[in-house]
Formats: structure tokens, sequence, C-alpha cells
């Protein structure tokens, strides 16, 4: 069946009640049925609740075949978690059947693509999915579909019961011996722990792997030990190099920096543009660099920024120091100075993914955000945007919030270079719809702008502003003459990964490739 | 052109294509690797070969290891391999020629 993005989606997924994509909020005053774990009682007061080995825990909350277990990504590349646990399911305890629902995975878990090779691991749910994970899905080998969601589509997921959560792993900078996990004040620190609420506070059971225990209470707490069943010290759960980059420094490149200012001269058209505007913007080159040439702007305006939300880094921190941002909600940190000021400024908060993206519960931050500024790998010509499959038709990328901070802002600008190396950013189809079109509103690239000719309003405000724009097809045409023409990618019929769409429906699926072999 | 040694150009920088030239034993061999190689791999082996016929190279082994090189840097890399392999990349180079 057809969905309202023109991608066809095979029947046999739309069992249990399950519909194609319909369109932006399609969903909205519907109900849902919350689930809820079973939980264990601990009602004899303990002591403790460390546990010798993450294997030992896992037999302690009953770990079989065939469930499935969280991880949370705050850790990035840097995290050892998800392998550690793999490994003791797989080689200790003997598991198989295993799923691993992940709020993103990425080449630290390079690992993990033996298990789905070897069928231990049968299921993957996640945003991101990199590496030797994303080849060995790519080339069919998980007996199940990939099934990728955003950020704020995973709890709803959750919430709804359609992922059941067995056991729950968070990877803690600090715990004390209760499980009660802060982001701070380890030695892997990682900030805020906005994802793995939500899968503390529904799955069955809560294991905590932390490298610096602390003294009781570890508190303000981001996991509680309300929700903990075990405790597991050990050596490291990451590289902390890896976890926090030394600082996101703003791009030099001309290029990026020519994009950014487009990018700021779009936001100061629009009427949104005024004191207490919300924003968010991701840490790319380009879209990073929009702070720098925004802050002119408010500056000329007399105006502030009345709050930020994201995955927070360095250059948003520092506009919270200046004053010139009332708050930044806070649900991942990329670089050390993020780190290092959340719960710490004042202002600088921490929330949930659910609060942070979630289109199913009752007001989510990005449904109040004005403006977001967010990358691409590639977008159509009807405004479709894909961040997940490579021009070559791999796994190796990451919905994330795209999806959700599109949809909620009131205007959501796409920064991008016309051309990436021999591949053009803007085509005619993309491999994968990721974001559909009708949540976008704005292409900056290096050879012009782009508006959805959905938003009239803006296309005035670019108009009166004069700031020219073009057709999104003639930024087509002009990659198409640098770079050539692609042949189509070839598929097999396999459906490797099924592209959730926020609300549940389906937006895209990625089948398995068929390399072209020149040998042949 | 014949190739008399082995012989290189270009480098495994992105949006570049390193390319080898052999002596062959008749015919051409053609070795290829890229990073585009989905959607442009059966354009860039029609270069590589549409560039060796035009420089009347008819017995070689090539390899080609592409970063997404563009359609003219792919001839450029060609040509100065096979011009470098025969001695005549220093002077008297065909500009216009057999070198377009």
């Amino acid at each position: 069946m057809k969905n309202a993005v023109g991608r066809e989606i095979p029947d046999f997924l739309l069992t249990e009640g399950r519909e194609v994509y319909q369109g932006k909020n399609y969903m909205d005053g519907k109900y849902i049925q919350k689930a809820s774990p079973r939980t264990r009682r601990y009602e004899k007061p303990l002591e403790s609740k460390l546990t010798d080995s993450i294997a030992q825990a896992l037999r302690d909350c009953g770990a079989r075949d065939g469930m499935t277990f969280s991880f949370h990504h705050h850790l990035r590349d840097g995290d050892y978690v998800v392998n550690m646990v793999m490994r003791e399911a797989i080689e200790e305890l003997g598991l198989t059947d295993l799923t691993i629902a992940a709020t993103s995975l990425g080449s630290a878990h390079d690992p993990i693509a033996a298990y789905i090779e070897q069928g231990k691991v049968t299921g993957i749910q996640t945003s991101g999915i990199r590496g030797r994970m994303g080849e060995v899905v790519s080339a069919g080998k998980l007996k199940t579909p990939a099934i990728i969601r955003s950020h704020g589509g995973r709890p709803r997921a959750i919430e709804a019961g359609e992922v059941h959560i067995d056991i729950a792993f968070i990877a803690a900078p600090t715990s004390d011996c209760v499980g009660n996990c802060r982001g701070v004040g380890g030695k892997s620190d990682c900030g805020s722990m906005g994802y793995a609420m939500i899968d503390a506070k529904y799955a069955d059971h809560v294991v905590v792997v932390t490298d610096c225990l602390v003294d009781f209470p570890n508190m303000p707490a981001s996991v509680e030990a309300i929700d903990v069943d075990a405790v597991v010290v050990v050596d490291s759960i990451g590289n902390p190099k890896k976890i926090a980059s030394a600082a996101a420094r703003i791009s030099r490149n001309p290029r990026d920096l020519m994009m950014a200012e487009n990018v700021a001269k779009v936001i100061a058209s629009t009427p949104w543009f005024r004191d207490g505007f919300s924003f968010q913007t991701g840490v790319g080159g380009p879209s990073l660099a929009a702070n720098l040439f925004l802050e002119q702007y408010m500056e000329r305006r007399g105006i502030k920024m009345g709050w930020a939300i994201g995955g927070i880094c360095g250059p948003m921190v520092e506009l919270l120091k200046k004053g010139m941002v009332g708050k930044i909600i806070d649900v991942q940190d990329f670089d050390l100075e993020a780190v290092n000021s959340i719960h710490r400024t004042p202002g600088h908060c921490e929330m949930s993914a659910s609060q942070y993206a979630n289109p199913a519960n009752k007001g989510a931050f990005v449904g109040k955000l004005d403006f977001v500024v967010l990358a691409a790998l590639e977008i159509d010509t009807g405004f479709n945007v894909n961040v997940l499959t490579g021009s070559d038709g791999v796994l190796r990328g990451a919905p994330g919030g795209h999806p959700d901070t599109a949809a909620g802002s009131r205007v959501c600008i796409i920064v991008t270079p016309l051309t990436r190396g021999r591949m053009a950013t803007v085509c005619e189809h993309v491999v994968t719809v990721t974001t559909p079109g009708d949540c976008v509103d704005v292409l900056v690239t290096d050879y012009g702008i782009a508006v959805n000719p959905l938003r009239q309003d803006l296309i005035e405000c670019l108009d009166s502003a004069g700031i020219p724009h073009v057709s999104i097809e003639s930024l087509k045409e002009k990659a198409c003459s640098l770079v050539g023409r692609p042949d189509d990618l070839e598929w097999e019929d396999q459906v490797v990964a099924v592209l959730e769409a926020r609300d549940g429906s389906i937006l895209d699926v990625v089948r398995k490739i068929r390399p072209y072999s020149p040998e042949e | 052109m014949e190739i008399m040694k082995p012989a290189a150009a270009g480098t495994l920088e992105s949006s570049d294509a390193q390319v080898t030239v052999e002596p062959g034993e008749g015919g051409i061999a053609l070795s290829l690797s890229s990073s585009v190689m989905n959607q442009y791999g059966r354009q860039i082996r029609a270069t590589v070969l549409e560039t060796l016929e035009r420089l009347e190279v008819s017995s070689a082994r090539v390899t080609v290891v592409d970063r997404g090189a563009l359609d003219c840097t792919l001839r450029a890399r060609v040509e100065c391999a096979v011009l470098r392999s025969c001695g005549k990349s220093a002077e008297n180079v065909p500009w216009g020629g057999a070198v377009r």
C-alpha cells in the first residue's frame, strides 16, 4: 500500500492495526492505552544492590532466550556497555534470540555484527545504525527487519507497549549502591541522561552499570533507585575521549559560514524571530555556525532567545552564560562544556526523551519550538529528507530527533551543501524517507535557498526581506549538472529495516541492497 | 601507447581516484573499487575504458581506487598514469590530441 510520501509499504507489515504514514498530525486526538511493566517488590530494607558481575545481574533478573534488552546512547561512540552486556549474555549465559532496543547504536558496537551473523541477536530496534552493524543488517543477515524510530517515536512505542523491555541497562557515570544515577561526577561523564529515563520507568528489570560508585544518596538522580534492581561496578563504562569531544568548534569553512549566514537571514525574516523565541540546532558544521550569525541578529534587534533544546554543545552554553538565552533544556550533551554545565549553570536543565519529542504525550518541547536547523544526507524535490541510508543504500545514519523537531517546529530549515564528493544531496527521490516533506519548510544550500511551496507565508517573508530563493527543482538540476546522474540502486525483495514515522505508522522500508560488481 | 613500466597517478583523497597501470598480457584487465560503486560503478568503468581506448592502450593491467572522483578527474588520472608508464609525461604531452 502506498503511503502519503509515495512509498510502497508491503502488506505483510500492516498487521495488528499498523497503518501506513498518512501525513503530519494524523493521530492527533486519538487515545493510547499505556503499557505497564511487571516489577519486583523490594519490601525488606536493602543495604545495597551491588552485584558482582553483569552475568550475575542477568541471572538475578531472570534473563532468558528471546528477551529484549534496552540501552541508551549518551556515551556515544565511546560506549562499552552494550558490547559488555551482550558478551556476558551470549557467551557466559549462552542466551540466544535476543533483541537490542537501543536509543541509538554506532560504530562502537561493531562487535554486535558478529552476534547478528551467528543468529544470537535476532532483533534490532534503534534510531541510529552504522558501521559493521549497518552493513550486516543491509546485507539481510538480521533475522527480523530492524525497526528504526526517531527519539520521540521510541518513548511513544515503549509507552504504547509496542516495545516491551525485559531488562534495561543504564550506563551511569555515577551511581550509589542502590541505583540513583547521575551523568556527572565520575570519570566517564555524559551530562544529561534523558534517553534512559523512560527505559527505567517502563522496563520489567533495570540494571545500572557504573564505573564510579558514590556515596548514597546520589542526588538529584536522573535515573532513580526506586526503579533499579541491581548495580554492577565495572572498570570502565566508556572511553571519555569519545563520549564528549573537547569542544564543538564553530566551522571556519567559508562555504559552511555562507550557508549559516543565510540560515540566520531566513530566521530573522520571519515573524517568530522575536523576544523569547525558541531554537534548536544540530552540531554539524553549518548548523552550529548558525548560532554565531543568529547572535548578531539578536543583538541588532535587541532581543533574546527564550529557550533552546536538543543535543547541547558549548556554543549554546556560551549563549546561556552571556544571558542571550533564558533556558537550555537538555536531552543529551555533545561536548565537555555542555557536560560540565548541566545542573550547574542556572537555567541548564535535563529532560527525558518523551518530554523532548514524544508525539503521543500531552506536550513535548518540540511542539513549542519556533525554529530548528537540521542537516540532511539527501533531500528530494518533495522536500523529503533522508538521514538514515547512504546514497549506496546501506544503513549508516540515524533519524534521531530530526523527524520530531521538523514536525513540531514552526520553521524547519535544512542546511546542506548541494553535493558531497560525487553525491548530489538534492535529488529526485531520496533513498529512504526519514523526515516527510510536509514537515520541512526551507532548504539552504551553497547554491541557493528553496522554500517548500506549502509555506506561502515563508515565501512572502523571504520576498519582503529581499532574500533570493529558487525552486528546489532548479537546485536538483544544478546538482546533476555538477556530478552527473547516478544509476538507480538495485534492490532485492527482502525488507531489512522498517522506518517508523514518529506517530507509529510506517514511513518507508529499506530493502536488501544488490551491490554492483564490475566483474560480472 | 604501450605500457612500458608500472606507473600511478592520483591520490586516495575524497573526490579523487588513484589509477595504477602495469604492462599487460593482451587486453585490458580492469580492477575497480569505488566508494560510489552502486550508483556510479558502470559510468566509472565506461569512462576508464574510453580513456584507455583514446590513448590507444590495448594491453594493460589497470587498477582504479575511486573515492568519488568526477569524470574529468578520472580521465586526467588515467591519462597521467599511462603517460608516466611510457615515459611521455615530462615533455611533448599530446594536449588536445590523445590528451583532452
